[in-house]
């Protein structure tokens, strides 16, 4: 027993001396939060790259730390607390449900800054950032509704949240532009990440007629069996045209590198403050993997819209809108404010299915 | 698309969805028919899911990828029977421990293949079976594990209720103690019908990275393991209602799916418990007969094996 305690005692020592070496070195400790593993191919992945890029940027001025598989709630609030303890003077937590614990943490600890994804609270220390990636999906939708050949596209969702629902209708007012009569079937898989049920779920879709495959979950499942069964489909947070050299249009891309250097360099040259970032294609936080597979007119056109996009010419949320129920979101000429697509509970015109409650 | 070309796509989807569960759930069942109680199913069969991945990625064939998933889930289930069998360690405790090293074994194991498409096996038509209208493509023009899930429910059946063997293994879960004294090695019997599970998780998690979905992700098993376990229970450790389970199961899960896209308009969430609630229901009610429920459940099931002398 006693042998345990020296050895707890000299770990002790050691640690507290790194601690002073890394003061000593004085570079910036920056912490990252994941929902998921780093390995997932999708959401996490994404964030983790940015991580790396903060550290092949700055090099040695930086050092990062990550937590990752953090169930939103009571874990993620311990999670990050330590971290702000441990001397991290910059924490990114990465996913939605990080939100509430991020604002209490962060009353706790004022003298670090805070950057929380996808929420909508902000706070002296505390930054919210997403990205549009709504944008990038009024794109696929334009493409869908041109390589085609039945007019309907299978979408698969994980959640009826906005940032889904958002993107549902953005992808369809895509494809109206091209088709005003195109079809969308949906399917909720009710998970972020579950192959075997998107693949399921992109079977059924296939089954029943659709011949363009859309995806709002992780896993590069469903364009696996689009390439299996021979229609097209679009990645999702990645480029997966490994997956699916054959049927991969292209796919929208997340990428926090740009953003997650900025707030660093920010935090070192001393100007950063809390504040609300919602990047699109225009900034680079959405961008889109190259167009393959689809005739070269097709191609082009969505080159243009996306150009369009980027310069702010095309808005996707642009009247005249009509929702589901007939009523009207948006007036012609009128392009959608911030707050009103945040919150998104309702399908456009045209759009058969249901929306769940 | 016809009709009945459109039947056959459903009912092939079903085929896939559900050979998984069937797969492990037929090897938990001889587990706990030897009074072994393995909580360790998902962590065995995610281990299977990489190592046949990588076996596969690194060969090329997803044959060698299948063996590779039956050793690892055999080396799983090893190490599950020497801490519980040999050590008497606490099986539930111990089965938990083997998921949680599983999960994240198979991660560290994986983080080389992430992104990397797999090879798929391919099915293998049987000739003239296979010619059979409707039911031919549907039952004879399958992967190997199809037919090997096939092959293991109607095995373990006979081998169970038909033969001396089977008789141990039962007596063996229902009253260690007797078959100690009739002379039958107790721990060597459980060892090998652990074994036996550990390989069939390993060939379900090789179903999931060769077939269903010709990739590895982290934790892509996704609780599968969990559903199989159950299964063993509601089927009340019977070969024929395991099979009847996991298709139920199989076959809702992708139904919902089909609604879901004929625009139903169902709240999702319960659409998607649907499986899990029919299952259970169906499974209940088949054995609802209270004397036959105890005779079918292992007695000692869970219980450590401490030889008197």
């Amino acid at each position: 027993m006693r042998t345990i305690f020296k050895l707890a005692a000299t770990a002790a020592v050691a640690l507290g001396l790194s601690a002073g070496a890394s003061i000593a070195a004085d570079p910036l400790k920056v912490g990252f939060i994941y929902v998921g593993p780093v390995s997932d191919h999708g959401w996490s992945y994404q964030h983790d790259q940015g991580r790396q890029a903060i550290e092949k940027h700055f090099g040695d001025k930086v050092e990062t730390t990550y937590i990752e598989s953090v169930p939103e709630g009571a874990d993620a609030e311990r999670a990050i607390e330590r971290l702000a303890r441990s001397g991290h003077e910059l924490i990114f937590t990465t996913s939605f449900g990080y939100m509430n614990p991020t604002l209490k943490v962060a009353r706790k600890f004022p003298k670090v800054k805070f950057e929380h994804a996808t929420g909508y609270k902000q706070a002296k220390n505390v930054s919210s950032y997403g990205a549009r990636f709504y944008e990038g999906r009024y794109v696929l939708g334009q493409i869908a509704a041109k390589v085609s050949k039945s007019g309907t596209a299978g979408y698969i969702g994980s959640f009826p949240i906005p940032e889904v629902v958002r993107g549902i209708n953005s992808f369809m007012l895509g494809a109206q532009s091209v088709n005003p009569d195109f079809k969308i079937k949906t399917i909720w898989v009710n998970s972020w990440y579950d192959p075997g049920r998107e693949a399921d779920a992109a079977k059924a879709l296939i089954d029943q007629g659709v011949d363009i495959m859309v995806q709002h979950t992780d896993s590069p499942a469903p364009l696996q069996v689009a390439e299996e069964r021979g229609i097209m489909g679009f990645g999702q947070a990645s480029d997966m045209i490994k997956f699916a050299p054959k049927a991969q249009a292209t796919a929208i891309i997340d990428d926090w590198s740009a953003y997650y250097i900025a707030r660093v360099q920010a935090v070192m040259d001393g100007n950063w403050k809390g504040q609300d970032t919602w990047g699109g294609l225009d900034v680079d936080m959405v961008h889109m993997a190259p167009f393959t597979n689809i005739p070269q007119d097709v191609a082009e056109e969505a080159a243009k819209t996306l150009a369009a996009i980027k310069s702010g010419e095309l808005k996707p949320f642009t009247g005249p809108i009509t929702k589901q129920d007939g009523s009207e979101f948006l007036k012609a000429g009128v392009s959608a404010e911030d707050g009103a697509l945040l919150s998104m509970n309702f399908y456009v015109k045209g759009i058969d299915d249901q929306l769940p409650e | 698309m016809s009709d009945l070309s459109m039947i056959e796509a459903v009912l092939l989807t079903i085929i896939t969805a559900s050979t998984p569960l069937l797969l492990a759930a037929i090897g938990e069942l001889v587990v706990e028919r030897s009074g072994v109680l393995n909580l360790g199913v998902e962590g065995m069969m995610i281990v299977g899911a990489v190592m046949g991945f990588a076996a596969t990625q690194a060969t090329g064939s997803p044959y060698i990828g299948i063996v590779a998933a039956m050793i690892s889930g055999v080396a799983m289930s090893l190490l599950f029977g020497f801490l519980t069998l040999n050590l008497m360690a606490n099986q539930v405790a111990t089965g938990l421990a083997l998921t949680i090293l599983g999960l994240g074994l198979s991660g560290m194991v994986g983080e080389a293949f992430i992104g990397q498409p797999g090879i798929s096996l391919k099915p293998i038509a049987i000739p003239v079976l296979s010619g059979i209208p409707f039911i031919g493509p549907l039952l004879f023009n399958q992967d190997v594990l199809v037919y090997a899930s096939y092959g293991l429910v109607i095995a373990v059946y006979f081998v169970l209720f038909r033969s001396r063997t089977g008789l141990i293994i039962r007596a063996v879960g229902d009253n260690h103690g007797s078959a100690h004294s009739l002379g039958y090695s107790v721990i060597q019997v459980r060892y090998l019908a652990v074994m036996f599970g550990g390989a069939c998780s390993g060939l379900a998690g090789a179903y999931l990275s060769l077939i269903y979905t010709p990739q590895w992700v982290e934790g892509m098993t996704a609780g599968r393991g969990w559903i199989a376990l159950a299964l063993v229970v509601f089927a009340s450790w019977r070969p024929a209602r395991v099979l009847i389970g996991a298709y139920l199961f199989g076959a809702v899960s992708i139904l919902q799916f089909h609604a879901q896209a004929a625009g139903i308009g169902l709240p999702t969430q319960l659409m998607s418990a649907l499986p899990y609630l029919a299952t259970i229901i169906v499974l209940i009610m088949i054995s609802r007969n209270k004397t036959l429920a105890k005779v079918n459940t292992p007695a000692c099931l869970g219980k450590p094996f401490v030889p008197d002398r």
